[in-house]
């Protein structure tokens, strides 16, 4: 049931269209999101960040695509390469920031590092390092709307690695039986760590969605608008009743698992081949041959980051008092809705 | 106030809880058209239809997964474990998500996980065991395990309420041998210890069916005045009443029916002789099961479990210290 999807902007008038503006604004969220893990690896150097780094270089398209796609009543469970997506539903700079450096301004106030966090005010749980936990979560969320009979979707991502886990199957499963409101995004970056797809199955994993009764499809996840245009559909799909997709992103992880890895296992021919596909670069040049002025939109996104890490860096550390508070709640909460930058949603 | 055993009590904490707020649907393995393995949900499907009471795939890392995922999102789930054995197979989902979610960012979980628990009828290695330390020991997860018929349904009342996940431990054992008046509607029983039986010669603390092994054992000793502490809930631990209980009586005996290692009983024994050794007028001691997996054949089962016999021994050497 594996399809190739076709990349680029989409018919004009149709649902999913994309306008000038949209193809900026991915643009921007694609730099905003490479600005910032550029510039946290600065600081990880300079020893702000502690622990260990993990950043999605040249995976960006992958969650900026997928995110603009989705609507302000959707729900995402976000992965640790997919930074994009939080920035999307409106996660500032410089919480983000905060988040990197344990500060008590960021997303999690110091209790959690690194992409480890979402923000349920913006419709967002944070994932835990046990991939692929967040597809049952996903799961279950979907299948919320569908027992409420809500026109809504939930989207997670995840890596080639967490294909082999059982909670991949166990996920696949229940959305197909469910046939619930659910989009997987596969995102298929090549190395699990160090462990390359050939270590790590036989059979490409989209091959597997058909086996669970809905359809994988595979997508070149360095295109943004690519990534954008299957996850539309898929979503639309999902809301109409027609059950999960599972969206295999192919990628690259330009960088290794985290700072502390030096990627020798990766070979130089590989990486060169994959520089040339830089989905930022892909975007810039079709934006250029537009009229854009894709340098402004640099400025604007240094200019962002900058005060960013500023506004970052005057946080306080958390206090040492509080290690120890909100292990339980005291009242309960709900996900609420997120920012949606698509401008098909506010023409609804 | 009616007469229920309770198996009935559970089942009528869910029904009550269900009518009361259409939030609350079920999820679990043959719990649907079957009405579950021990038939607390029996005729639910009828009155609450299919989406409300859920045939899940088998998949146990799934149905506290998906649990957590549609509680996030405004629902209050209550997930059927068939035996609590097959948590196992969800402990990620639970220790790792359920449990982390509030301290890491501040959401809740509101979420229930039923667990048919204990031994004492030839369920062998995997159908009898009592994990209720596993998750004390894993932050953010509540644990509760009433003994009685109307604590049943006011836990798990309270316990789909909470806002936080709460793992329900009923024992399989009590589920048709123990009965007695429960309170009709709902009501929640707050997550705090009882007192089963005033004493003031000696405390035995225990929960879930040992209260009914310390409760007969206390019959027949001698005259000596036994009291009998319900924790009813190993998470939050009643540190209070436990501490009242030592300084009332200053011989405790600490009773449970899990594995002896790291259990609820070790904490209550740790709990004691850090704060409340000036009361002590003897040494803690403790009745558990040893550290061996569950055997199946009766004989060997009952040589491990702790029996009335063996907590009544171990009764009368500490109040002969």
């Amino acid at each position: 049931m594996a399809t190739q999807a076709v990349g680029g902007a989409l018919a004009e008038g149709s649902a999913g269209e994309l306008t000038l503006s949209d193809r900026v604004a991915l643009l921007r969220y694609m730099l905003l999101m490479r600005g910032i893990e550029q510039r946290a690896m600065t600081l990880y150097r300079q020893g702000k960040v502690p622990g260990s780094f993990y950043d999605g270089f040249g995976q960006e398209a992958v969650s900026v695509g997928a995110a603009f796609a989705m609507a302000p009543e959707d729900r995402l469970c976000i992965l640790h390469r997919d930074l994009g997506a939080h920035l999307i539903r409106g996660v500032s700079p410089a919480r983000v920031f905060g988040q990197y450096m344990g500060r008590a301004g960021g997303v999690t106030a110091g209790r959690d590092g690194n992409v480890h966090f979402g923000d349920w005010r913006l419709g967002c749980v944070g994932m835990v390092s046990m991939l692929p936990d967040m597809m049952l979560v996903a799961t279950g969320m979907a299948m919320a709307f569908r027992l409420r009979g809500e026109r809504r979707a939930a989207i997670t991502w995840f890596g080639d690695g967490s294909t082999s886990r059982g909670d991949f199957h166990e996920a696949m499963n229940w959305a197909g039986v469910q046939r619930l409101p659910v989009i997987f995004v596969l995102e298929n970056n090549q190395y699990a760590y160090s462990t390359p797809l050939t270590a790590q199955f036989a059979v490409d994993p989209v091959e597997r969605a058909a086996a669970y009764g809905f359809p994988g499809v595979t997508v070149d996840g360095n295109d943004a608008e690519a990534m954008f245009a299957a996850v539309f559909a898929a979503r639309e799909r999902a809301v109409d009743g027609g059950g999960p997709t599972l969206i295999e992103a192919v990628t690259m992880r330009m960088h290794g698992h985290a700072a502390h890895d030096d990627m020798k296992y990766v070979p130089a021919a590989q990486l060169e081949e994959w520089r040339a596909k830089d989905p930022i670069q892909r975007q810039e040049a079709r934006l250029r041959e537009l009229g854009t002025d894709v340098e402004a939109i640099h400025e604007e996104v240094r200019a962002e980051i900058d005060a960013g890490v500023e506004e970052a860096l005057a946080m306080p550390m958390p206090d040492p008092q509080t290690a120890t508070h909100g292990i339980f709640a005291t009242e309960a909460q709900e996900l609420l809705d997120g920012q949606a930058p698509y401008s098909g949603w506010a023409r609804r | 106030m009616s007469t229920m055993t309770y198996l009935q009590a559970i089942s009528d904490g869910l029904r009550e809880e269900m009518r009361a707020d259409d939030r609350v649907f079920l999820m679990g393995e043959d719990i649907g058209v079957f009405g579950g393995a021990f038939k607390v949900t029996d005729g639910f499907i009828d009155e609450f239809g299919a989406d409300r009471v859920m045939d899940t795939p088998l998949a146990e890392s799934a149905i506290i997964g998906t649990a957590i995922g549609a509680g996030v999102v405004g629902l209050r789930p209550v997930c059927e474990m068939q035996f609590s054995d097959f948590i196992s197979c969800g402990f990620d989902q639970l220790v790792n998500v359920a449990g982390k979610t509030h301290y890491r960012f501040g959401l809740n979980v509101p979420i229930t996980v039923r667990l048919p628990s204990g031994g004492g009828f030839g369920g062998g290695p995997f159908h009898s065991q009592n994990p209720e330390a596993w998750f004390m020991h894993a932050p953010g997860l509540k644990v509760v395990a009433p003994s009685t018929a109307e604590d049943a349904k006011g836990l798990l009342i309270g316990a789909i309420r909470d806002p936080n996940p709460v793992l329900f431990f009923e024992h399989k054992h009590l589920y048709r041998r123990v009965k007695g008046e429960v309170p009709g509607g709902t009501y929640t029983t707050p997550f705090r210890a009882r007192v089963a039986l005033e004493g003031d010669d000696l405390a035995v603390i225990a929960y879930g069916a040992m209260v009914h092994t310390a409760l007969e054992a206390a019959e027949d000793l001698d005259g000596a005045s036994v009291r009998v502490l319900d924790l009813r809930s190993l998470v939050p631990l009643d540190e209070e009443a436990i501490l009242d209980s030592v300084r009332r009586c200053s011989k405790v005996v600490v009773l449970d029916e899990a594995n002896a290692t790291c259990a609820a009983g070790a904490q209550v024994a740790a709990l004691i002789a850090e704060r409340g050794f000036e009361d002590l007028d003897g040494p803690v001691v403790r009745v558990s099961t040893p550290d061996v997996p569950i055997p199946f054949s009766p004989p060997l089962e009952q040589a491990v479990l702790p029996s009335v016999d063996r907590v009544r021994e171990a009764c009368r050497e500490l109040l002969a210290y």
